[in-house]
Parts: structure tokens; C-alpha cells; sequence
């Protein structure tokens, strides 16, 4: 098993036929996930990457059967493309878009609430159970099928501790990117909850970043819900305060949101913290029951 | 991104807060004139980017003309957390019988629009949540649902404003909110917004900060940049479209993805050096980006060594390689690179880069390790 996307998931592509949707539609294309539809106002009736264009995301669901959308168009247009996929009845939407306003968000995010969606992102990588679906951005080729979780609020990070599960043959069952903003769908705690109900699931890595107090929040319920062993990574101990680092989640803000103070919650919560992102896919190869 | 005092002051006073009049001055002369304005005694405010000016010694009381001009003097030029102040704001001074916080914020953890209060004004905010957590009150403003005036009402309760001056404080709660919302505002602060001996309301500072993400509809917002207050390293970078912070170690940083740029930053530490930046070049990493985060990382002349850390995934490393064997000829200074290159086309790349005599690592960590003995800081270099 895995969580999230897997086989059955039929994908839609909001934005296929920009350059970053055309470019990853035919990466996710060659890797074997189902994409059954793109949207492009304006391009309906037309073809891209193999999959037929419509000009709503409404109209694409009914003639094609999506359940999950991924969108690429850019970031003050994404709100909008968020809403029109729930509003068409999308059960799980991934934004890969980053530059969206935070307030366009907090909007956004507590519409898809109350339609009863799930949203990963923004400014994500997307997410991949190996050898099933890939619905993001990251190179498939590193990834094999597995026990390990992986998750991340960060991309090329992910794919460094990825790397060094795979170069020691350790699988993974979904490697999901939470994203980078301040305000996103799917939490730390979302996708443990899953991993912790995934069968398939053994260990989970878990990486964090300086900014917020979403790590310190997620080692709680680590503490009170998680029976398998949970590895973690926090990124930015030597971040200097009141500067964003690249992220615009990535802030230590009056004195909260330290490195110091997630490893700290994550080790009274008995998770492993690793120094490095070699030794984060050591540790959990280790505690493979 | 911030606005000076001066600058939040006059968004907030088209929107009718009680701000005391002021006028921005950068010459003592301005400064005395200001103050005859005014007519009274009057506050001369350092304008900088930083907090703490109080502290510094950055404002002020001048009782006359003469005195402000004089304030003004020594105030201007003065030196703030490495900040020149080049313009004071000279205010109106009020009788303040009491101080109170109040601030709009757009909270990530409770993905909701807060405002917080507080008794102890004048203090801040980050103080009193360690000390006195319990003295401030916050009100949630759903973003569907908007603010509502019951939450001004209760606001003003709960800090304990005198029921005749409720109203008043409701009504300046309201605006707030409103101010935030229409500027795409990350914080709108007013500390303190003070209590009068005379029984009025006067917001006697101002603070703004912008969603940079949303400047792009604020076109008037963002013209207040004040580059002078910006690195230029940073300033530089920000224009090339990389990401970039400037720290004080001696080891330069090129990476991609602003993860595994932190997580880079740190393994340095670990290894015993000291990072010199942040930065993440995106996922391209053509030879101009190269280029241009070379020469800003160079333009330090504590860097004595570059790191490259580039996790190719989609993008492909023969390009990244060739990317810096091109830039090399145009840099302003030769210093040791170590460069870390994995995935697509990893021994492609490595292959251009060992023809160009430049040292290819396989792991973070090596590369780390490598890059600090190469850097061999002058401060140890007796040890």
C-alpha cells in the first residue's frame, strides 16, 4: 500500500500546457502515472502529453473521471485553480505553485476545509508512492517501492535522504513534500496519522525546517498517536534570526521557530534526530522492524 | 518586506487612526522647521529598518525648535545595528497616561487573521509573550468570515480600555484589520497606542510589514523599498532572482533547493567551518545563475572557499557542470571549489568538471569536510 496516490489515481493537470506543466506532465507520463485530462482556459478540444485539454476543471472530471489534481499555473492565478478544483469536486488537490499570497491562502486553504478536501501545498514538490504514481516534480528514478514514509517540508533536501534510502535498498511507500509557505493544506500531522494507519508503512522520516511551530506540534502527537518509529531531520540550525531562508515559511521570527527548539520537541517525543541527512536514512534502515 | 515608521503612519492616517501630526526631516534645519510646525514639544524618531532604536539612543524629546534641531544632529548619522540613520521623523509628543500593544498579524498557526493586545505597551511583543504570556489576548479573524465588531468590542474588555474610549478602540481595531487586509500587510503594529492624560486615543508608533508575494499588486508598496537599509550583497542578489542571505563565516555556498541549502549551511558547521551564505541558485542552475552567485559570493572577501551542493533530480548535471567550468574565466578572484554533483548525467558531469581541474566530492558530508580543509581559516591557521 501506500498513502494518497497510488495506481487508481486518475490525474488532472491544471495548467498543461505551460512550460513547467507540459516539462513534469510527460516526466509523470513516463514514470507511469495515469494522466487522464489537463486543463487550460481557452485550449479545450485540444491534446497535450498524451492526455485530452478541457477549459474547466468541472468539465474534465466528468468526462474523464479525475480524482486528483495537480497545478502548475502561476502563483497569484493558483487560489483561483485551488477553488475551481474543489468546486469540481477534486477529493485531493496538490499545488505545486509558490509566490501565492499568504492572505489568498488562509482563504483558500479553509475553502477546501469546508468542502471536505485535502490540499498539499503549496510551493511543494508533490508526492510519489514508488513504482505506482508520481503526482510532482521530483526525479522518479531515485525512488524504489518500500517501507519507509518520508516526510518533508522541503525538496532537494527530501530527495538527498531519499537517495541514501535507495543507495541501501530501503524502499519507500509515499515520499510526500508538505511544502515551504507559512500557510499549507496537509500538515506534519496528516500525513503521520496516515503512515501511522498505512499497512505498508514500517518507519517514517520526518524533515523539518527553522520557522513556525509545526515540528514542535507534530512531535506531540508523535508522542501521544505514533507506534512506528519516526526519524527526524530539522534543516537551519545555522539560520541567523528575522531572515528568510528561501522558504517564505522559513523564518525564525521573535524567537520562535528555532532548529534547536524542534530537535528538542522531536528527542522528548523519542524521535531519533539525525545531524545529517545521510545519517536521517541511516537511522531509519535501522529501525525497519 | 518593512516600511519605516514615517511611511506606515501616513498609510494608517488616510484610513483615519489618530496619529499626532509629524514630518519627516534630513537635516537639522528640516528638523527645527518641522518642529515650529508643530507648535510643541515634540518626539525626533530615528527612521530605520531595525528594532531597538530606542534603546540605541534613536529617539528623542525635544521641547523646542532649537532642541529638535539638535536631537536631529546627533541622531542623524548615527549608527543602528549597522544601519546610517539618514531621515528622523519629527512628532508631535502627547501625554501618555497609558500604554497598550495592538497588532494584526496573518498567523500561519492558526491560519487565521490575529489580533493581539495587550496592557503592557511600549514593550515588545516578543518580551511579553516570554515573560507575561498571559497578559496578551488574541481574537481569531476567520478569513471567510471576516472581522466581525463584537471583536474590537471584546478586545477592549479584555485589555481593560475605560468603557468611553471602547468605541474609539473598536474603531481603530477595525481599521487595522482592514489595513492588513487591503495592503496584503504580514503584521500592522501599533506600540504603543496610548492613552491620553487628556482621555484620548493616539497611535504614537507604527509598524508594517508586506507579503513580498504580494507586491506585485501593490506597485505604490513596493516603491518604498529603502535599498539603503538592504545588503548589497543581498540587494544584488535579489535583483540576479537568487535566493540569498549573507552570514559572516568564510565558506561560500552554492545549492540548490533552499532545504538542502540550510541543511548544507549547517553540515559546514558540523565539519568545523563557517558558512558565509545562504543561498539557492533554483532549480536550473545555468551558467548566468552560476555566474552571478559566484560573483556575489566572491564580492566578500571573508570567503576564502566555494561549496557547490547541487542534487540534480530533473535538472541535469552535465548542464550544472558546464554552467560552472563557464563561469570560472569571468570570476573577480580564483579561490578553491569544491563541487558535490549527483543525479541525471552525474558522470557526464564530473567529467567536465575534472577537465577543468575542479575537485568533484561524493557525499555532503566529504564535500564538507573537503571544502574546510581547503578554506583553512586565517584565524586558526597558528593552532
Amino acid at each position: 500500500m501506500s498513502i494518497l496516490v497510488d495506481e487508481n489515481t486518475r490525474l488532472l493537470v491544471q495548467g498543461i500546457t505551460g512550460r513547467e506543466g507540459t516539462f513534469h506532465t510527460e516526466q509523470m507520463v513516463q514514470y507511469g502515472t495515469q494522466v487522464v485530462a489537463g486543463v487550460t482556459p481557452g485550449r479545450g478540444g485540444q491534446t497535450a502529453c498524451g492526455a485530452p485539454v478541457f477549459n474547466t476543471v468541472a468539465q474534465a472530471v466528468r468526462e474523464t473521471g479525475a480524482n486528483v489534481s495537480i497545478i502548475f499555473v502561476p502563483g497569484p492565478f493558483a487560489p483561483d485553480a485551488i477553488v475551481e478544483a474543489v468546486d469540481a469536486g477534486i477529493p485531493f488537490v496538490v499545488c505545486i505553485s509558490e509566490h501565492i499570497p499568504v492572505q489568498d491562502m488562509l482563504r483558500a486553504y479553509h475553502y477546501v476545509n469546508i468542502k471536505g478536501a485535502r490540499l498539499q501545498g503549496p510551493n511543494c514538490p508533490g508526492l510519489i508512492s514508488p513504482g505506482k504514481a508520481k503526482v510532482g516534480i521530483m526525479a522518479g528514478d531515485i525512488h524504489i517501492p518500500g517501507p519507509v514514509g518520508v516526510v518533508s517540508r522541503s525538496g532537494t533536501l527530501t530527495y538527498e535522504v531519499v537517495s541514501h534510502l535507495t543507495g541501501q535498498d530501503v524502499g519507500q511507500s509515499t515520499v510526500v513534500g508538505i511544502g515551504g509557505d507559512p500557510v499549507i493544506g496537509t500538515g506534519f500531522i496528516d500525513v503521520l496519522r496516515m503512515f501511522e494507519e498505512d499497512a505498508d508503512t514500517e518507519a517514517v522520516v520526518m524533515i523539518g525546517e527553522i520557522g513556525g511551530t509545526d515540528e514542535e506540534e507534530a512531535a506531540a502527537f508523535i508522542k501521544d498517536h505514533m507506534t512506528k518509529p519516526v526519524v527526524g531531520f530539522i534543516a537551519g540550525r545555522t539560520a541567523p534570526p528575522e531572515k528568510r531562508m528561501g522558504h517564505a515559511g522559513a523564518i525564525v521570527s521573535g524567537g520562535v521557530g528555532t532548529a534547536e527548539s524542534k530537535m528538542a520537541a522531536l528527542r522528548a517525543a523519542g524521535v531519533d534526530v539525525a545531524d545529517f541527512p545521510r545519517e536521517a536514512a541511516l537511522l531509519a534502515a535501522e529501525r525497519i522492524p | 518586506m518593512k516600511i519605516h515608521e514615517f511611511q506606515a503612519k501616513e498609510l494608517l492616517a488616510d484610513y483615519g487612526l489618530p496619529i499626532p501630526p509629524g514630518q519627516v526631516a534630513t537635516t537639522p534645519e528640516e528638523a527645527r522647521a518641522a518642529a515650529e510646525r508643530i507648535g510643541s514639544t515634540v518626539v525626533v524618531k530615528a527612521q530605520v529598518l531595525v528594532g531597538g532604536r530606542g534603546k540605541a539612543g534613536g529617539v528623542k524629546l525635544a521641547a523646542t525648535p532649537d532642541e529638535a534641531a539638535e536631537k536631529a544632529a546627533a541622531i542623524l548619522g548615527m549608527d543602528i545595528k549597522g544601519i546610517t540613520v539618514q531621515r528622523v521623523l519629527i512628532a508631535q509628543a502627547v501625554d501618555i497616561a497609558t500604554e497598550i500593544y495592538l497588532g494584526v498579524i496573518l498567523d500561519r498557526t492558526a491560519k487565521a487573521i490575529t489580533i493581539m493586545a495587550s496592557a503592557e505597551g511600549g514593550v515588545e511583543i516578543e518580551e511579553v509573550a516570554q515573560e507575561s504570556p498571559e497578559n496578551i489576548h488574541r481574537i481569531h479573524v476567520h478569513p471567510l468570515a471576516g472581522y466581525a465588531d463584537y471583536q474590537g468590542r471584546q478586545l477592549a474588555f479584555d485589555v481593560g480600555i475605560p468603557s468611553a474610549l471602547s468605541r474609539e478602540f473598536g474603531r481603530i481595531v477595525k481599521i487595522l484589520v482592514q489595513a492588513l487586509t487591503e495592503n496584503d500587510g504580514e503584521l500592522v503594529e501599533i506600540n504603543p497606542l496610548v492613552i491620553t492624560e487628556d482621555g484620548t486615543i493616539q497611535c504614537i508608533d507604527a509598524k508594517i510589514n508586506l507579503d513580498d508575494n504580494a507586491l506585485y499588486r501593490h506597485k505604490e508598496l513596493a516603491a518604498l523599498r529603502d535599498l539603503a537599509e538592504e545588503e548589497p550583497a543581498e540587494q544584488a542578489a535579489r535583483e540576479a532572482g537568487l535566493s540569498f542571505v549573507k552570514l559572516d563565516g568564510s565558506i561560500g555556498c552554492v545549492v540548490n533547493g533552499a532545504g538542502l541549502a540550510m541543511a548544507t549551511m549547517d553540515t559546514i558547521k558540523l565539519s568545523g567551518g563557517s558558512p558565509a551564505n545562504f543561498l539557492d541558485i533554483g532549480g536550473g542552475a545555468r551558467a548566468e545563475s552560476v555566474e552571478n552567485a559566484l560573483r556575489i559570493i566572491l564580492d566578500d572577501e571573508n570567503v576564502n572557499a566555494v561549496l557547490f551542493n547541487i542534487f540534480g533530480g530533473i535538472t541535469r548535471c552535465d548542464e550544472v557542470a558546464r554552467g560552472i567550468v563557464s563561469a570560472l574565466p569571468s570570476l573577480p578572484r580564483q579561490v578553491p571549489l569544491v563541487v558535490r554533483l549527483v543525479g541525471t548525467n552525474q558522470a557526464e558531469g564530473r567529467a567536465i568538471l575534472e577537465e577543468a581541474g575542479i575537485v568533484a566530492a561524493d557525499t555532503m558530508q566529504a564535500a564538507s569536510q573537503e571544502v574546510v580543509r581547503v578554506s583553512a581559516p586565517p584565524m586558526e591557521a597558528g593552532a
